[in-house]
Protein backbone atom coordinates (compact mmCIF):
# COMPACT_ATOMS: atom_id res chain seq x y z
CA UNK A 1 0.00 0.00 0.00
CA UNK A 2 1.21 3.46 -0.77
CA UNK A 3 1.74 5.40 2.39
CA UNK A 4 0.74 9.04 1.94
CA UNK A 5 2.92 10.04 4.87
CA UNK A 6 6.02 8.53 3.29
CA UNK A 7 5.11 10.04 -0.03
CA UNK A 8 4.33 13.61 0.98
CA UNK A 9 5.81 14.32 4.42
CA UNK A 10 8.93 12.15 4.79
CA UNK A 11 11.02 13.92 2.16
CA UNK A 12 10.60 17.17 4.08
CA UNK A 13 11.10 15.54 7.48
CA UNK A 14 14.28 13.84 6.32
CA UNK A 15 16.03 16.57 4.39
CA UNK A 16 16.66 20.20 5.32
CA UNK A 17 17.24 21.17 1.67
CA UNK A 18 13.71 19.98 0.87
CA UNK A 19 12.27 22.14 3.65
CA UNK A 20 14.26 25.12 2.39
CA UNK A 21 13.04 24.55 -1.14
CA UNK A 22 9.45 24.40 0.12
CA UNK A 23 9.70 27.60 2.18
CA UNK A 24 11.51 29.44 -0.60
CA UNK A 25 9.03 28.55 -3.30
CA UNK A 26 6.05 29.33 -1.04
CA UNK A 27 7.53 32.78 -0.39
CA UNK A 28 7.94 33.21 -4.15
CA UNK A 29 4.32 32.21 -4.79
CA UNK A 30 3.01 34.67 -2.20
CA UNK A 31 4.98 37.51 -3.75
CA UNK A 32 4.67 36.75 -7.44
CA UNK A 33 1.19 35.26 -7.97
CA UNK A 34 -0.81 38.44 -7.14
CA UNK A 35 1.46 40.36 -9.52
CA UNK A 36 0.71 37.78 -12.19
CA UNK A 37 -3.05 38.37 -11.79
CA UNK A 38 -2.59 42.08 -12.51
CA UNK A 39 -0.32 41.38 -15.49
CA UNK A 40 -2.94 39.02 -16.91
CA UNK A 41 -5.83 41.45 -16.37
CA UNK A 42 -3.85 44.28 -17.97
CA UNK A 43 -3.16 42.07 -21.01
CA UNK A 44 0.52 42.26 -20.13
CA UNK A 45 1.08 38.52 -19.73
CA UNK A 46 4.13 38.57 -21.98
CA UNK A 47 5.70 41.54 -20.19
CA UNK A 48 6.96 39.14 -17.53
CA UNK A 49 8.81 37.21 -20.23
CA UNK A 50 10.32 40.35 -21.68
CA UNK A 51 11.41 41.46 -18.22
CA UNK A 52 12.99 38.08 -17.51
CA UNK A 53 15.12 38.46 -20.64
CA UNK A 54 16.03 42.00 -19.61
CA UNK A 55 17.19 40.80 -16.19
CA UNK A 56 19.35 37.96 -17.48
CA UNK A 57 22.32 40.07 -18.67
CA UNK A 58 22.35 42.01 -15.41
CA UNK A 59 22.57 38.84 -13.41
CA UNK A 60 25.23 37.46 -15.75
CA UNK A 61 27.31 40.64 -15.35
CA UNK A 62 27.02 40.31 -11.59
CA UNK A 63 28.32 36.77 -11.96
CA UNK A 64 31.25 37.97 -14.08
CA UNK A 65 32.23 40.48 -11.43
CA UNK A 66 31.90 38.38 -8.35
CA UNK A 67 31.11 34.81 -9.25
CA UNK A 68 28.06 33.15 -7.75
CA UNK A 69 27.47 36.07 -5.40
CA UNK A 70 23.90 36.54 -4.22
CA UNK A 71 24.32 40.28 -3.74
CA UNK A 72 25.99 41.07 -7.07
CA UNK A 73 23.68 38.91 -9.16
CA UNK A 74 20.60 40.31 -7.42
CA UNK A 75 21.75 43.90 -7.78
CA UNK A 76 22.71 43.31 -11.43
CA UNK A 77 19.33 41.81 -12.21
CA UNK A 78 17.41 44.57 -10.42
CA UNK A 79 19.37 47.35 -12.10
CA UNK A 80 19.04 45.86 -15.58
CA UNK A 81 15.30 45.30 -15.04
CA UNK A 82 14.65 48.80 -13.69
CA UNK A 83 16.62 50.47 -16.48
CA UNK A 84 14.71 48.59 -19.18
CA UNK A 85 11.34 49.33 -17.50
CA UNK A 86 12.16 53.03 -17.14
CA UNK A 87 13.49 53.46 -20.68
CA UNK A 88 10.51 51.60 -22.14
CA UNK A 89 8.10 53.77 -20.15
CA UNK A 90 9.93 56.92 -21.23
CA UNK A 91 9.90 56.02 -24.91
CA UNK A 92 6.19 55.11 -24.66
CA UNK A 93 5.37 58.49 -23.20
CA UNK A 94 7.44 60.76 -25.42
CA UNK A 95 7.45 58.99 -28.80
CA UNK A 96 4.95 57.39 -31.14
CA UNK A 97 5.95 53.81 -30.16
CA UNK A 98 3.48 51.81 -28.06
CA UNK A 99 4.49 50.11 -24.84
CA UNK A 100 4.95 46.62 -26.30
CA UNK A 101 7.30 47.88 -29.02
CA UNK A 102 9.30 50.00 -26.58
CA UNK A 103 9.66 47.15 -24.10
CA UNK A 104 10.60 44.62 -26.78
CA UNK A 105 13.28 46.90 -28.20
CA UNK A 106 14.98 47.50 -24.87
CA UNK A 107 14.91 43.95 -23.60
CA UNK A 108 16.42 42.76 -26.88
CA UNK A 109 19.17 45.40 -26.62
CA UNK A 110 19.76 44.39 -23.02
CA UNK A 111 19.89 40.70 -23.87
CA UNK A 112 22.25 41.18 -26.82
CA UNK A 113 24.45 43.56 -24.83
CA UNK A 114 24.68 41.06 -22.03
CA UNK A 115 25.73 38.24 -24.34
CA UNK A 116 28.41 40.44 -25.96
CA UNK A 117 29.81 41.52 -22.59
CA UNK A 118 29.97 37.97 -21.35
CA UNK A 119 31.77 36.74 -24.47
CA UNK A 120 34.23 39.70 -24.38
CA UNK A 121 35.40 38.53 -20.99
CA UNK A 122 36.17 35.26 -22.75
CA UNK A 123 35.22 33.27 -19.69
CA UNK A 124 33.05 30.24 -20.11
CA UNK A 125 30.35 31.32 -17.71
CA UNK A 126 28.15 28.63 -16.36
CA UNK A 127 24.84 30.42 -16.82
CA UNK A 128 22.83 27.30 -16.14
CA UNK A 129 22.32 28.50 -12.59
CA UNK A 130 20.92 31.79 -13.83
CA UNK A 131 18.80 30.17 -16.49
CA UNK A 132 17.26 27.38 -14.47
CA UNK A 133 17.92 28.23 -10.84
CA UNK A 134 18.75 25.89 -8.03
CA UNK A 135 15.75 25.56 -5.78
CA UNK A 136 17.29 22.58 -3.95
CA UNK A 137 20.37 24.58 -2.97
CA UNK A 138 18.91 27.65 -1.26
CA UNK A 139 21.20 28.91 1.50
CA UNK A 140 20.16 31.10 4.43
CA UNK A 141 20.88 34.36 2.66
CA UNK A 142 18.91 33.37 -0.41
CA UNK A 143 15.95 32.28 1.72
CA UNK A 144 16.09 35.60 3.53
CA UNK A 145 16.16 37.41 0.19
CA UNK A 146 13.10 35.49 -1.03
CA UNK A 147 11.22 36.27 2.19
CA UNK A 148 12.11 39.98 2.04
CA UNK A 149 11.14 40.18 -1.62
CA UNK A 150 7.75 38.58 -0.89
CA UNK A 151 7.11 40.92 2.06
CA UNK A 152 8.12 44.06 0.18
CA UNK A 153 6.06 42.95 -2.79
CA UNK A 154 2.89 42.31 -0.75
CA UNK A 155 3.18 45.55 1.22
CA UNK A 156 3.87 47.64 -1.88
CA UNK A 157 1.00 46.04 -3.71
CA UNK A 158 -1.30 46.97 -0.81
CA UNK A 159 -0.12 50.59 -1.05
CA UNK A 160 -0.48 50.72 -4.83
CA UNK A 161 -3.68 48.68 -4.96
CA UNK A 162 -6.34 51.33 -5.47
CA UNK A 163 -4.56 53.50 -8.05
CA UNK A 164 -3.37 50.36 -9.82
CA UNK A 165 -6.91 48.98 -10.14
CA UNK A 166 -8.17 52.33 -11.39
CA UNK A 167 -5.23 52.64 -13.79
CA UNK A 168 -6.33 49.27 -15.23
CA UNK A 169 -10.08 49.98 -15.45
CA UNK A 170 -10.25 53.63 -16.30
CA UNK A 171 -6.88 55.33 -16.81
CA UNK A 172 -8.35 58.53 -18.24
CA UNK A 173 -10.49 58.96 -15.12
CA UNK A 174 -7.49 58.43 -12.86
CA UNK A 175 -5.66 61.13 -14.82
CA UNK A 176 -8.39 63.68 -14.07
CA UNK A 177 -8.53 63.02 -10.32
CA UNK A 178 -4.94 62.24 -9.43
CA UNK A 179 -1.43 62.11 -10.81
CA UNK A 180 -0.61 58.80 -9.18
CA UNK A 181 -1.11 57.00 -12.50
CA UNK A 182 2.51 56.87 -13.59
CA UNK A 183 3.70 56.24 -10.02
CA UNK A 184 1.50 53.17 -9.76
CA UNK A 185 2.53 52.02 -13.23
CA UNK A 186 6.27 52.23 -12.57
CA UNK A 187 5.83 50.94 -9.03
CA UNK A 188 4.04 47.95 -10.43
CA UNK A 189 6.76 47.27 -13.03
CA UNK A 190 9.34 47.53 -10.24
CA UNK A 191 7.43 44.82 -8.38
CA UNK A 192 7.47 42.63 -11.49
CA UNK A 193 11.25 43.04 -11.69
CA UNK A 194 11.72 42.43 -7.95
CA UNK A 195 9.76 39.19 -8.03
CA UNK A 196 11.50 37.92 -11.15
CA UNK A 197 14.92 38.66 -9.67
CA UNK A 198 13.97 36.89 -6.44
CA UNK A 199 12.59 34.07 -8.56
CA UNK A 200 15.70 33.42 -10.60
CA UNK A 201 17.67 32.24 -7.60
CA UNK A 202 15.19 29.41 -7.17
CA UNK A 203 13.70 28.81 -10.60
CA UNK A 204 16.01 30.64 -12.99
CA UNK A 205 15.21 33.78 -14.95
CA UNK A 206 13.20 32.01 -17.61
CA UNK A 207 11.04 29.83 -15.39
CA UNK A 208 10.36 32.31 -12.59
CA UNK A 209 7.90 33.95 -15.00
CA UNK A 210 6.05 30.64 -14.99
CA UNK A 211 5.31 30.71 -11.28
CA UNK A 212 4.16 34.31 -11.67
CA UNK A 213 1.82 33.82 -14.63
CA UNK A 214 0.52 30.24 -14.88
CA UNK A 215 -1.31 30.19 -11.48
CA UNK A 216 -2.94 33.52 -12.44
CA UNK A 217 -4.30 32.01 -15.65
CA UNK A 218 -5.66 29.02 -13.72
CA UNK A 219 -7.27 31.31 -11.13
CA UNK A 220 -9.27 33.03 -13.87
CA UNK A 221 -11.36 29.85 -14.07
CA UNK A 222 -12.21 29.79 -10.34
CA UNK A 223 -13.26 33.33 -9.51
CA UNK A 224 -14.68 36.34 -11.31
CA UNK A 225 -13.64 38.91 -8.72
CA UNK A 226 -10.19 40.45 -8.32
CA UNK A 227 -9.80 39.39 -4.66
CA UNK A 228 -10.88 35.86 -5.55
CA UNK A 229 -8.41 35.61 -8.42
CA UNK A 230 -5.53 36.81 -6.25
CA UNK A 231 -6.40 34.28 -3.53
CA UNK A 232 -6.80 31.38 -5.95
CA UNK A 233 -3.62 32.29 -7.84
CA UNK A 234 -1.57 32.35 -4.64
CA UNK A 235 -3.12 29.11 -3.47
CA UNK A 236 -2.44 27.40 -6.81
CA UNK A 237 1.11 28.78 -6.76
CA UNK A 238 1.75 27.34 -3.29
CA UNK A 239 0.21 23.98 -4.22
CA UNK A 240 2.18 23.73 -7.47
CA UNK A 241 5.41 24.52 -5.64
CA UNK A 242 4.81 21.89 -2.97
CA UNK A 243 3.64 19.27 -5.44
CA UNK A 244 6.47 20.03 -7.87
CA UNK A 245 9.11 19.63 -5.18
CA UNK A 246 7.66 16.30 -4.01
CA UNK A 247 7.32 14.91 -7.53
CA UNK A 248 10.84 15.96 -8.49
CA UNK A 249 12.13 14.23 -5.33
CA UNK A 250 10.48 10.94 -6.16
CA UNK A 251 10.91 11.03 -9.93
CA UNK A 252 14.39 12.52 -9.93
CA UNK A 253 13.39 15.32 -12.31
CA UNK A 254 14.84 18.85 -12.14
CA UNK A 255 12.83 20.73 -9.50
CA UNK A 256 12.23 24.16 -11.05
CA UNK A 257 10.71 22.86 -14.28
CA UNK A 258 8.69 20.28 -12.33
CA UNK A 259 7.13 23.08 -10.24
CA UNK A 260 6.10 24.93 -13.39
CA UNK A 261 4.80 21.69 -14.93
CA UNK A 262 2.66 21.17 -11.82
CA UNK A 263 1.28 24.68 -12.24
CA UNK A 264 0.65 23.80 -15.88
CA UNK A 265 -1.30 20.72 -14.77
CA UNK A 266 -3.43 22.87 -12.45
CA UNK A 267 -3.97 25.24 -15.35
CA UNK A 268 -5.18 22.50 -17.71
CA UNK A 269 -7.44 21.05 -15.00
CA UNK A 270 -8.86 24.52 -14.37
CA UNK A 271 -9.64 25.03 -18.05
CA UNK A 272 -11.58 21.75 -17.97
CA UNK A 273 -13.21 21.80 -14.54
CA UNK A 274 -13.16 25.49 -13.53
CA UNK A 275 -16.24 26.96 -11.86
CA UNK A 276 -16.10 30.05 -14.04
CA UNK A 277 -16.31 29.26 -17.75
CA UNK A 278 -14.65 25.87 -17.37
CA UNK A 279 -15.19 23.73 -20.48
CA UNK A 280 -17.00 20.82 -18.77
CA UNK A 281 -19.48 23.13 -17.08
CA UNK A 282 -20.12 24.86 -20.37
CA UNK A 283 -20.79 21.57 -22.18
CA UNK A 284 -23.14 20.18 -19.50
CA UNK A 285 -26.76 20.52 -20.57
CA UNK A 286 -28.02 23.02 -18.00
CA UNK A 287 -31.25 24.95 -18.31
CA UNK A 288 -31.02 28.71 -18.45
CA UNK A 289 -32.30 30.84 -15.58
CA UNK A 290 -35.39 33.03 -15.50
CA UNK A 291 -33.47 36.28 -15.02
CA UNK B 1 -25.46 67.13 -0.21
CA UNK B 2 -23.78 70.52 0.07
CA UNK B 3 -24.79 73.07 -2.49
CA UNK B 4 -22.05 73.11 -5.10
CA UNK B 5 -20.23 76.34 -5.77
CA UNK B 6 -20.58 77.33 -9.36
CA UNK B 7 -17.55 78.05 -11.46
CA UNK B 8 -17.14 79.52 -14.91
CA UNK B 9 -14.76 78.30 -17.59
CA UNK B 10 -13.18 81.01 -19.69
CA UNK B 11 -11.26 80.35 -22.89
CA UNK B 12 -8.73 83.03 -23.77
CA UNK B 13 -7.63 82.69 -27.40
CA UNK B 14 -7.20 78.95 -26.95
CA UNK B 15 -5.52 76.84 -29.64
CA UNK B 16 -5.44 73.10 -29.08
CA UNK B 17 -3.94 70.38 -31.18
CA UNK B 18 -1.65 67.47 -31.64
CA UNK B 19 1.90 67.64 -32.95
CA UNK B 20 1.55 71.41 -33.65
CA UNK B 21 -1.45 70.87 -35.97
CA UNK B 22 -4.35 72.79 -34.46
CA UNK B 23 -7.63 70.92 -33.91
CA UNK B 24 -9.20 73.93 -32.19
CA UNK B 25 -7.98 77.26 -33.49
CA UNK B 26 -8.03 80.58 -31.57
CA UNK B 27 -11.25 80.16 -29.60
CA UNK B 28 -12.28 82.75 -27.01
CA UNK B 29 -15.36 82.91 -24.86
CA UNK B 30 -16.85 81.93 -21.55
CA UNK B 31 -19.01 79.12 -20.20
CA UNK B 32 -20.80 81.13 -17.49
CA UNK B 33 -21.09 79.78 -13.95
CA UNK B 34 -24.17 77.56 -13.76
CA UNK B 35 -24.68 77.45 -17.52
CA UNK B 36 -25.74 74.37 -19.46
CA UNK B 37 -24.00 74.35 -22.83
CA UNK B 38 -24.04 71.90 -25.71
CA UNK B 39 -20.91 71.76 -27.86
CA UNK B 40 -21.88 70.77 -31.40
CA UNK B 41 -20.18 70.55 -34.77
CA UNK B 42 -19.15 68.06 -37.46
CA UNK B 43 -16.82 65.14 -36.81
CA UNK B 44 -13.25 66.35 -36.38
CA UNK B 45 -14.41 69.80 -35.31
CA UNK B 46 -12.37 69.61 -32.11
CA UNK B 47 -15.24 69.07 -29.64
CA UNK B 48 -13.64 66.22 -27.70
CA UNK B 49 -10.28 67.97 -27.86
CA UNK B 50 -11.81 71.04 -26.23
CA UNK B 51 -13.24 68.93 -23.41
CA UNK B 52 -9.89 67.21 -22.85
CA UNK B 53 -8.21 70.58 -22.55
CA UNK B 54 -10.76 71.90 -20.04
CA UNK B 55 -10.40 68.66 -18.08
CA UNK B 56 -6.66 69.33 -18.00
CA UNK B 57 -5.49 66.19 -19.80
CA UNK B 58 -4.35 68.13 -22.89
CA UNK B 59 -2.11 71.19 -22.71
CA UNK B 60 -3.12 74.13 -24.95
CA UNK B 61 -0.66 74.92 -27.77
CA UNK B 62 -1.55 78.56 -27.21
CA UNK B 63 -3.81 80.68 -25.01
CA UNK B 64 -5.14 79.91 -21.54
CA UNK B 65 -8.16 78.37 -19.88
CA UNK B 66 -9.26 80.13 -16.69
CA UNK B 67 -11.75 78.78 -14.17
CA UNK B 68 -13.75 80.63 -11.54
CA UNK B 69 -12.07 79.10 -8.55
CA UNK B 70 -8.44 78.10 -8.24
CA UNK B 71 -8.89 74.35 -8.31
CA UNK B 72 -12.55 73.74 -9.02
CA UNK B 73 -13.99 70.28 -8.54
CA UNK B 74 -14.25 69.06 -12.08
CA UNK B 75 -15.81 65.85 -13.35
CA UNK B 76 -15.12 64.56 -16.85
CA UNK B 77 -16.85 61.71 -18.62
CA UNK B 78 -14.94 60.89 -21.83
CA UNK B 79 -16.31 58.67 -24.59
CA UNK B 80 -16.65 55.05 -23.54
CA UNK B 81 -13.70 53.70 -25.48
CA UNK B 82 -11.08 54.11 -22.75
CA UNK B 83 -12.83 51.96 -20.14
CA UNK B 84 -11.71 48.33 -19.74
CA UNK B 85 -15.05 46.59 -19.28
CA UNK B 86 -13.46 43.17 -18.82
CA UNK B 87 -11.67 44.16 -15.63
CA UNK B 88 -13.37 42.48 -12.65
CA UNK B 89 -14.64 45.45 -10.68
CA UNK B 90 -18.12 45.84 -9.19
CA UNK B 91 -20.57 48.63 -9.92
CA UNK B 92 -20.33 50.04 -6.39
CA UNK B 93 -16.53 50.02 -6.45
CA UNK B 94 -16.48 51.93 -9.73
CA UNK B 95 -19.04 54.46 -8.49
CA UNK B 96 -16.98 54.72 -5.28
CA UNK B 97 -13.94 55.88 -7.25
CA UNK B 98 -15.90 59.14 -7.61
CA UNK B 99 -14.89 59.83 -3.98
CA UNK B 100 -11.22 59.77 -4.99
CA UNK B 101 -10.55 63.39 -4.07
CA UNK B 102 -11.85 62.67 -0.59
CA UNK B 103 -10.44 59.22 0.14
CA UNK B 104 -7.49 58.94 -2.26
CA UNK B 105 -5.46 55.75 -2.23
CA UNK B 106 -5.74 54.84 1.42
CA UNK B 107 -8.72 56.19 3.37
CA UNK B 108 -11.92 54.22 3.95
CA UNK B 109 -15.36 55.09 2.72
CA UNK B 110 -17.47 56.53 5.54
CA UNK B 111 -20.90 55.02 6.15
CA UNK B 112 -22.30 58.22 4.64
CA UNK B 113 -20.30 57.61 1.49
CA UNK B 114 -21.73 54.09 1.22
CA UNK B 115 -25.22 55.45 1.74
CA UNK B 116 -24.62 58.03 -0.97
CA UNK B 117 -23.50 55.30 -3.38
CA UNK B 118 -26.76 53.42 -2.75
CA UNK B 119 -28.85 56.57 -3.14
CA UNK B 120 -27.06 57.52 -6.32
CA UNK B 121 -27.54 54.08 -7.85
CA UNK B 122 -31.24 54.47 -7.06
CA UNK B 123 -31.31 57.85 -8.80
CA UNK B 124 -29.83 56.42 -11.99
CA UNK B 125 -32.27 53.52 -11.89
CA UNK B 126 -29.86 50.74 -10.89
CA UNK B 127 -31.18 49.59 -7.52
CA UNK B 128 -29.57 46.33 -6.46
CA UNK B 129 -26.76 46.52 -9.00
CA UNK B 130 -24.10 47.16 -6.31
CA UNK B 131 -22.23 43.87 -6.65
CA UNK B 132 -22.68 43.37 -10.38
CA UNK B 133 -19.44 43.22 -12.36
CA UNK B 134 -18.85 45.81 -15.07
CA UNK B 135 -18.60 43.17 -17.79
CA UNK B 136 -22.20 42.03 -17.19
CA UNK B 137 -23.76 45.43 -17.92
CA UNK B 138 -25.37 46.60 -21.14
CA UNK B 139 -24.15 49.79 -22.81
CA UNK B 140 -27.02 51.82 -21.37
CA UNK B 141 -26.53 50.43 -17.86
CA UNK B 142 -22.83 51.20 -18.01
CA UNK B 143 -23.57 54.80 -18.95
CA UNK B 144 -25.95 55.00 -15.98
CA UNK B 145 -23.15 53.75 -13.72
CA UNK B 146 -20.80 56.41 -15.09
CA UNK B 147 -23.45 59.08 -14.51
CA UNK B 148 -23.75 57.81 -10.93
CA UNK B 149 -20.01 58.30 -10.51
CA UNK B 150 -20.30 61.84 -11.91
CA UNK B 151 -22.92 62.56 -9.25
CA UNK B 152 -20.76 61.13 -6.48
CA UNK B 153 -17.95 63.42 -7.60
CA UNK B 154 -20.17 66.36 -6.65
CA UNK B 155 -18.37 68.62 -9.14
CA UNK B 156 -18.78 72.31 -9.87
CA UNK B 157 -17.92 71.77 -13.52
CA UNK B 158 -19.21 68.71 -15.36
CA UNK B 159 -17.86 67.75 -18.80
CA UNK B 160 -19.59 64.97 -20.74
CA UNK B 161 -18.47 63.76 -24.16
CA UNK B 162 -21.21 62.27 -26.37
CA UNK B 163 -22.99 60.60 -23.45
CA UNK B 164 -25.96 59.45 -25.53
CA UNK B 165 -24.19 57.70 -28.41
CA UNK B 166 -25.73 54.26 -29.10
CA UNK B 167 -28.15 54.42 -26.17
CA UNK B 168 -31.91 53.77 -26.25
CA UNK B 169 -34.49 56.57 -25.87
CA UNK B 170 -35.63 55.55 -22.38
CA UNK B 171 -32.07 55.74 -21.05
CA UNK B 172 -31.44 59.01 -22.88
CA UNK B 173 -34.52 60.64 -21.35
CA UNK B 174 -33.58 59.38 -17.86
CA UNK B 175 -30.03 60.68 -18.20
CA UNK B 176 -31.20 64.02 -19.67
CA UNK B 177 -33.40 64.33 -16.57
CA UNK B 178 -30.28 63.98 -14.41
CA UNK B 179 -28.43 66.59 -16.46
CA UNK B 180 -31.31 69.03 -15.99
CA UNK B 181 -31.31 68.30 -12.26
CA UNK B 182 -27.57 69.15 -12.08
CA UNK B 183 -28.35 72.34 -13.98
CA UNK B 184 -30.98 73.31 -11.39
CA UNK B 185 -28.42 72.65 -8.66
CA UNK B 186 -26.33 75.38 -10.27
CA UNK B 187 -23.48 73.31 -11.67
CA UNK B 188 -21.69 74.37 -14.84
CA UNK B 189 -22.26 71.71 -17.50
CA UNK B 190 -20.59 71.34 -20.89
CA UNK B 191 -21.77 68.45 -23.09
CA UNK B 192 -20.62 67.34 -26.55
CA UNK B 193 -23.72 66.25 -28.47
CA UNK B 194 -24.76 65.20 -31.98
CA UNK B 195 -28.55 65.06 -31.62
CA UNK B 196 -29.79 68.54 -32.61
CA UNK B 197 -33.32 67.93 -31.35
CA UNK B 198 -31.96 67.16 -27.86
CA UNK B 199 -29.83 70.29 -28.01
CA UNK B 200 -32.76 72.46 -29.08
CA UNK B 201 -35.05 71.06 -26.40
CA UNK B 202 -32.84 70.84 -23.33
CA UNK B 203 -29.72 73.00 -23.71
CA UNK B 204 -30.15 76.78 -23.20
CA UNK B 205 -26.67 77.57 -24.58
CA UNK B 206 -24.75 76.22 -27.50
CA UNK B 207 -21.22 76.41 -28.91
CA UNK B 208 -20.95 75.54 -32.60
CA UNK B 209 -17.41 74.46 -33.26
CA UNK B 210 -15.74 73.72 -36.58
CA UNK B 211 -12.09 73.93 -35.56
CA UNK B 212 -12.83 77.61 -35.02
CA UNK B 213 -15.75 78.97 -33.05
CA UNK B 214 -18.54 79.39 -35.62
CA UNK B 215 -21.10 80.72 -33.14
CA UNK B 216 -21.59 80.73 -29.39
CA UNK B 217 -24.64 81.90 -27.45
CA UNK B 218 -28.30 81.14 -26.80
CA UNK B 219 -29.22 77.94 -28.61
CA UNK B 220 -32.11 79.52 -30.55
CA UNK B 221 -29.65 81.97 -32.12
CA UNK B 222 -27.05 79.37 -32.91
CA UNK B 223 -29.02 76.59 -34.60
CA UNK B 224 -29.67 78.52 -37.81
CA UNK B 225 -29.20 77.14 -41.34
CA UNK B 226 -26.56 79.78 -42.02
CA UNK B 227 -24.41 78.78 -39.07
CA UNK B 228 -24.75 75.06 -39.75
CA UNK B 229 -23.85 75.51 -43.41
CA UNK B 230 -20.79 77.50 -42.39
CA UNK B 231 -19.73 74.76 -39.97
CA UNK B 232 -19.88 72.20 -42.80
CA UNK B 233 -17.32 74.09 -44.88
CA UNK B 234 -14.68 73.90 -42.17
CA UNK B 235 -11.06 73.72 -43.23
CA UNK B 236 -9.56 70.25 -42.99
CA UNK B 237 -7.23 69.89 -40.04
CA UNK B 238 -3.74 68.46 -40.19
CA UNK B 239 -2.57 69.62 -43.63
CA UNK B 240 1.00 68.26 -43.70
CA UNK B 241 2.19 71.28 -45.70
CA UNK B 242 0.50 73.91 -43.52
CA UNK B 243 2.47 77.10 -42.81
CA UNK B 244 2.99 78.31 -39.27
CA UNK B 245 0.10 80.36 -37.94
CA UNK B 246 1.01 84.07 -37.67
CA UNK B 247 -2.24 85.23 -36.08
CA UNK B 248 -1.50 87.38 -33.03
CA UNK B 249 -2.11 85.56 -29.78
Amino acid sequence: MINLFDLLIMPFADFAFMRRALIGSIALSIGACPIGVFLMLRRMSLVGDAMAHAILPGAALGYLFAGLSLGFMTAGGLIAGFIVALLAGLVTRITILKEDAALASFYLISLAGGVVLVSLRGSNVDVLHVLFGSVLALDDHTLLLLAIAASVSLLSLAVLFRPLVLECVDPSFLRTVSNSGSLSHYGFLALVVLNLVAGFHALGTLLSVGLMMVPAFAARFWSSTLDGMILFATLIGVLSSSLGIVISYHAGTPTGPTIILSAGAFYLLSILFGQKNGLILRLLPRKHLVA
Amino acid sequence: MTKPRASFVQLKDVTLGYDRHPAVHHVSGCFEAGSLTAVIGPNGAGKSTLLKAIAGTLKPLDGTIVMGTDSPRLAYLPQLAELDRDFPISVEDLVGTGFWRKIGSFRRYSSNDRLLIDETLEKVGLVGFNKRLLGTLSGGQLQRVLFARLMVQDAEIILIDEPFAAIDTKTVSDLIGLVQHWHHEGRTIIAVLHDMSLVAEFFPDCLLLARECVAWGATSHILTPDHLAKARTMIEANDPHADTCERAA
